[in-house]
């Protein structure tokens, strides 16, 4: 072993560098988890899919919805609406594209079996699908929802015949169908045959834990892609995957740690970096028994807005955004990075540690109390050190902080107990639009209307929640956009909750390739060019 | 014998019985998995409705009663973050872990035991001494950290050596491993050496004692005053020996080797078993967790069972009906 | 089955007392006294932590972010102190932070080897003295815990019991108790057979009385050489825990987390946030280590000169 490694090594500095011109390599930072792009919601396996598979919209960079296997759409009434299916496309097996496609797949959903995270949530209010022809088809909905065109940018499209589904598919909710024949599930994905889209690239092989290949497709109707062939890596620790990148076993890493980039760009590599839709934020416990208070005689100091804008005076984000972060982050005043939709450019709240003093003073906290920060540690970019620091600061103006860092599984489990007073998440608006985190993280908890479900401060404003659910059922985006604003506005006055900044998503590659990075943080290895 | 080796599997049954139903309650106490693995937008209702179709709504006792009716039909259950059975998501990363076990113990056997040897007849030689001061150093620094100290100086500082993940594999045999391209074996030098090290020391030291005990011995004296050479001695009558305590460790070692995987794995990036498991504690897939230990401690039970029988054969002094106390 | 071959049995009797020639043997070797006197060194500075660290390092007030980072040798942007081994990121001086860090890694292994100590003599001697189907339970459940790897046990323990001082305490004591119990319970067993055990037994001396006051002083010397090497080990096992993510918690990091926090580091070139309390960490087991050797060599009978 030890004589052969000389030489072992000599060849391996030699082949190195070997790399053929049409083939690409991705380092990602997790594996996926299914080749089946409707098994489970997830980042990981989304960003995998959707260089197989289409959907009927597409979100851009930015998260504008543009047209996907869909031309055109448009809601004919409130609950109804109308897509007309681009002509021509085939699937890599060669079968067309047809209404027949879609409403399969719609069909499938609910029919997955042991998905962790269903697509359920977006197709629960579909009442009805019917094709006009094979490139017309309705879709009714239960109740007035503007959102459908943004959500149905999330379905990819499969194929119906390679899947097994008889010549007529009709639609009914919740897995009632007919005519889908044997529906195939997630494990058969992994084969080739089974995973049949009409993306950019086709899938050649999967092997779990090591990579996933894909290969041209020449057929695709928006022109050739750049690659002959696709290989996406999982190397989910960090240093290893920055490592792949630089001794070239990679020429692209999603997820550099922040830490690293200097070395990555002195080493010669291309950064490119985006602003996300994710936001990392405090959220306090607004109810009378909130938890882990010390110091207060049993009231809860955090039911007083004073109180809460003190801690937001009291944090120096652009101090996080520099030393934590290490710039790659930016201070955040509301719940989306403007200028995305329903944003307001609000100007984030400054540092002024004597005011949340004084405020502190004025609610009758001279002496401050003292509380406990629950933060995730294996979830967001340096949260643990994120909640060290803010810790940090808060102990400044008087507030004694214990931070109570576990890993994911264990911190949403608690936090959905109310177990924190004041704890530290994130939170990425798939839809690129306001409604998404309003509903989430403000909106009063209301188990029955799905309102809520991440409020997990309790934060109630039956003020705010007229106006977004008045949002939430109007089509037309102007006026929409002026609702969001105003209930952002009624929230974030009253720090409901507080913003502490967007995270950015940066990507390392090498110095002649060429990536636009996306809001929605996916890498996809479809977008990837080769530099002009 | 036989009564021997009924009475110790089963003690082994309920020791794998007992971790089970540990790990079983315990993972339902730590957190719901679907808090984790949910898309955050799902509504209230949809949670509870995954919750209910995961079957994690059911009363604990149930959970169980189900999880034992199924395991004595030899299904572990499904993974909730893979959607397929747990013991297949476990088998797929099991010849990366064993490949990694085997090159380790096939390295700290192969230094191990000659440098044992030599420090065991010069004690006090330079040398002699080195061994031992060495193999303490190796005894004491702690895996992880020690397998950071190698890829700050092999892959970051000379650059010689990648610093993690698998690399090219090939298929043998069926499975997926690296040792076959050179690729592969660049990837696998660290991590391997990183869990040898422990293990060589260990094993050095082991042979030292044996070989000072048995220098001392009447035999080899005799030996010796016999006029045969001290290479023939020390390759006859030494070697034969301490073959018994190496083949124990041997044995005893490739099982906690396949235990400390989850350290190098961890710090390598290196696609196995161990760091699978970690994996599956931070997500909560219960029942990933629970396959991994009925097979870790299968394959450590039949592991001591072997060593157990072949120590017999070795030593015929040792009877195994003996070995009760 | 045992991992080691010597099965240190009762010291022979001497001229000199026992304790002085196991002290005179062991000052023969000069490596094990410096192991001896670098571990002294190391639990002086724990113990001393208090009074000799620069600053709190878990004093929130009195850290700065915008000191955060620093190499060794810088001073801080606010008060002009030194860090003469650099800060972490939150801008923690290091040398603080490793003197509390040890202070924590010493309790933690040492409380635990206190603990199962004493669950193990309890249970060795008494397994040696009543012998029978409880000497032969006992060791069952000893044999069968020990065919498992420590880490094993102890990951799976925590990752069930969440972080804290207190459960890395606990797993520590339970995959230890039985090292001890086994020990103990080996050499007991060969002084339970000489007939002056047989004699008090029939004076009538309490059970209590026999075990603690004849067998358990037999069963000291491989005890010491046993909970050497342990503590060695307890040390490095809290370590892995913690790098592994399921030991302490960050209020109270020992050595491990440390450098766990520090690994995400190390390849930026922020080296001195791992390496240094490795350092600390090394030098502490290397020290237990060498001391551990010599005592094993001057308690084992059979290779004495």
């Amino acid at each position: 072993m030890k004589l052969r490694s000389i030489p072992l090594l000599a060849v391996l500095l030699a082949s190195g560098t070997a790399l053929q011109a049409q083939d690409l390599s991705i380092g990602l930072k997790s594996e996926a988890t299914s080749m089946d792009p409707q098994f489970h919601q997830l980042t990981t396996n989304i960003q995998v899919a959707l260089n197989i598979f289409e959907a009927l919209t597409k979100q851009d960079a930015v998260q504008k919805v543009g047209p996907g296997l869909a031309s055109e759409w448009e809601a004919t009434d409130d609950t109804t609406w109308r897509f007309t299916l681009r002509d021509g496309v085939t699937f890599h097996n060669g079968s067309p594209f047809t209404a027949r496609d879609v409403i399969y797949s719609f069909c499938r959903i609910p029919l997955v079996e042991n998905s962790p995270s269903p697509y359920t949530i977006y197709t629960g209010g579909i009442v009805n699908m019917t094709a006009e022809g094979d490139h017309t088809l309705i879709i009714e909905t239960e109740k007035a929802n503007p959102l459908l065109p943004t959500e149905m940018s999330s379905l990819p499209i499969l194929s119906a015949d390679a899947l097994g589904a008889e010549a007529e598919v009709t639609y009914a909710p919740n897995g009632g169908c007919e005519g889908l024949g044997e529906v195939p599930q997630s494990p058969a994905f992994n084969s080739p045959d089974i995973a049949v889209g009409t993306g950019p690239y086709k899938l050649e092989s999967y092997t779990r834990g090591a990579e996933v290949v894909l290969a041209r497709n020449d057929e695709y109707w928006g022109g050739a892609p750049d690659w002959e062939r696709v290989t996406l890596r999982p190397i989910t620790s960090d240093g290893p995957r920055v490592a792949a990148l630089l001794a070239g076993d990679v020429d692209m890493i999603e997820s550099p740690p922040i830490q690293d980039v200097p070395r990555v760009e002195d080493a010669g590599f291309k950064i490119v970096d985006a602003l996300s839709n994710r936001i990392i934020y405090l959220h306090m416990q607004q109810l009378e028994d909130a938890p882990d208070i010390t110091g207060t005689d049993g009231k809860n100091p955090l039911m007083d807005a004073k109180v809460r804008e003190a801690i937001s005076l009291a944090i120096n984000r652009e101090a996080i955004v520099d030393r934590i972060m290490g710039g790659y982050a930016v201070a955040a005043g509301e719940l989306l990075p403007p200028p995305m939709f329903g944003t307001t450019e609000r100007p984030v709240d400054p540092y002024d540690p004597e005011k949340a003093k004084e405020l502190l003073a004025e609610a009758g906290y001279p002496d401050g109390f003292g509380l406990t920060l629950g933060t995730p540690n294996d979830r967001y970019i340096n949260d643990e050190q994120v909640a060290q620091a803010v810790a940090q600061m808060l102990e400044r103006i008087g507030i004694t902080t214990k931070v109570d860092a576990v890993t994911a599984s264990q911190f949403f489990s608690r936090r959905n107990n109310l177990e924190f007073p004041l704890y530290m998440a994130g939170w990425g608006a798939s839809s690129g639009e306001m409604s998404n985190p309003l509903k989430a993280l403000l909106a009063t908890y209301d188990e029955g209307a799905g309102l809520g479900g991440t409020n997990a401060g309790r934060y109630s404003n039956p003020e705010m929640d007229e106006l977004l659910k008045q949002a939430m059922s109007t089509i037309d985006d102007a006026e929409r956009e002026k609702l969001l604003q105003e209930a952002e506005t009624l929230a974030l006055d009253d720090h409901g909750l507080i913003p502490l900044h967007y995270e950015q998503t940066v990507w390392a590659m090498k110095s002649d390739l060429s990536y636009e990075p996306r809001v929605d943080q996916y890498t996809l290895a479809s977008e990837v060019k080769p530099a002009e | 014998m036989i009564v021997y080796l009924i009475r110790r599997f089963g003690q082994s049954l309920l020791a794998i019985a007992a971790m089970a139903v540990l790990v079983f309650l315990g993972v339902y106490a730590i957190g719901n998995p679907v808090d984790v693995l949910i898309n955050p937008e799902a509504t209230q209702a949809e949670i509870a409705a995954t919750t209910e179709r995961l079957g994690l709504d059911k009363p604990l006792y149930e959970q169980f009663g189900i999880f034992v009716v199924n395991m004595f039909q030899g299904d572990l259950g499904t993974s909730f973050v893979f959607g397929r059975p747990a013991m297949d998501v476990i088998l797929d990363r099991l010849p990366a872990t064993m490949e990694l076990a085997m090159v380790a113990l096939i390295l700290s056997v192969g230094i191990g035991v000659p440098l044992g040897v030599w420090a065991g007849l010069r004690p006090d030689s330079i040398a002699g001494r080195t061994i031992m001061g060495g193999s303490i150093l190796g005894f004491s620094l702690p895996n992880f950290w020690q397998g950071m100290l190698l890829i700050l100086v092999f892959a970051v500082l000379l650059g010689w050596l990648p610093a993690g993940g698998r690399g090219t594999t090939t298929e043998f045999l069926g499975m997926q491993v690296s040792f076959l391209t050179l690729d592969g074996l660049s990837h696998m030098i660290l991590p391997a050496i990183n869990l040898a090290l422990f293990k060589m020391s260990l094993i050095i030291r082991l042979t030292r004692a044996n070989t000072r005990e048995v220098v001392l011995q009447d035999y080899v004296k005799f030996a010796r005053a016999k006029g045969i050479s001290s290479r023939r001695v020390v390759m006859v009558h030494i070697l034969k020996n301490i073959m018994i305590p190496v083949i124990t460790i041997i044995g005893l070692e490739l099982g906690s080797m396949v235990a400390f995987a989850i350290v190098t794995e961890t710090v390598f990036a290196w696609p196995g078993m161990g760091k699978l498991l970690i994996d599956s504690i931070n997500l909560l897939d219960r029942p990933v967790i629970v396959a991994y230990l009925m097979l870790t401690v299968l394959i450590i039970v039949s592991i001591n069972l072997f060593v157990d029988i072949l120590y017999s054969i070795l030593d015929p002094r040792v009877r195994l009906s003996e070995m009760k106390g | 089955m045992s991992m080691s071959s010597d099965q240190p049995a009762a010291i022979p009797a001497r001229i000199d007392h026992p304790v002085k020639r196991v002290f005179k043997e062991f000052v023969e070797d000069r490596v094990a006294v410096l192991g001896l006197a670098l571990f002294v060194i190391v639990a002086v500075i724990a113990i001393a932590a208090p009074w000799l660290a620069p600053q709190d390092p878990y004093a929130l007030a009195q850290l700065d972010i915008m000191d955060g980072g620093l190499p060794p040798g810088e001073q801080s942007f606010g008060t002009g102190q030194t860090y003469w081994l650099g800060t972490d990121t939150q801008g923690r001086d290091m040398l603080s932070a490793i003197m509390y860090g040890l202070r924590i890694s010493l309790v933690v292994a040492f409380v635990s080897l206190g603990i199962a100590i004493s669950i193990g003599v309890i249970v060795g001697v008494a397994a040696a003295y009543f012998g029978g189907r409880f000497d032969a339970f006992v060791m069952r459940i000893v044999d069968l815990q020990l065919s498992f790897p420590a880490i094993l046990i102890a990951l799976i323990l925590l990752a069930l019991f969440g972080r804290g001082v207190d459960k890395v305490i606990l797993a520590l004591v339970i995959v230890q108790w039985a090292y001890y119990a086994r020990t103990v319970r080996s050499s007991a067993i060969v002084e339970r057979r000489k007939d002056y055990i047989d004699a008090a037994r029939c004076l009538a001396l309490s059970h209590r009385r026999i075990m603690f006051r004849h067998l358990l002083p037999n069963c000291v010397p491989p005890l010491i050489v046993v909970a050497t090497v342990q503590i060695a080990q307890a040390i490095a096992l809290e370590a892995t825990l913690s790098f592994l993510g399921v030991g302490v918690p960050i209020t109270e990091p020992s050595l491990g987390l440390l450098i766990a926090n520090g690994y995400d580091y190390l390849l930026s070139g922020r080296y001195w946030i791992s390496l240094f309390p490795g350092i600390a960490l090394v030098l502490t087991i290397i020290g237990l280590n060498l001391v551990g050797d010599r005592l094993r060599d001057v308690l084992n009978p059979r290779l004495q000169k």
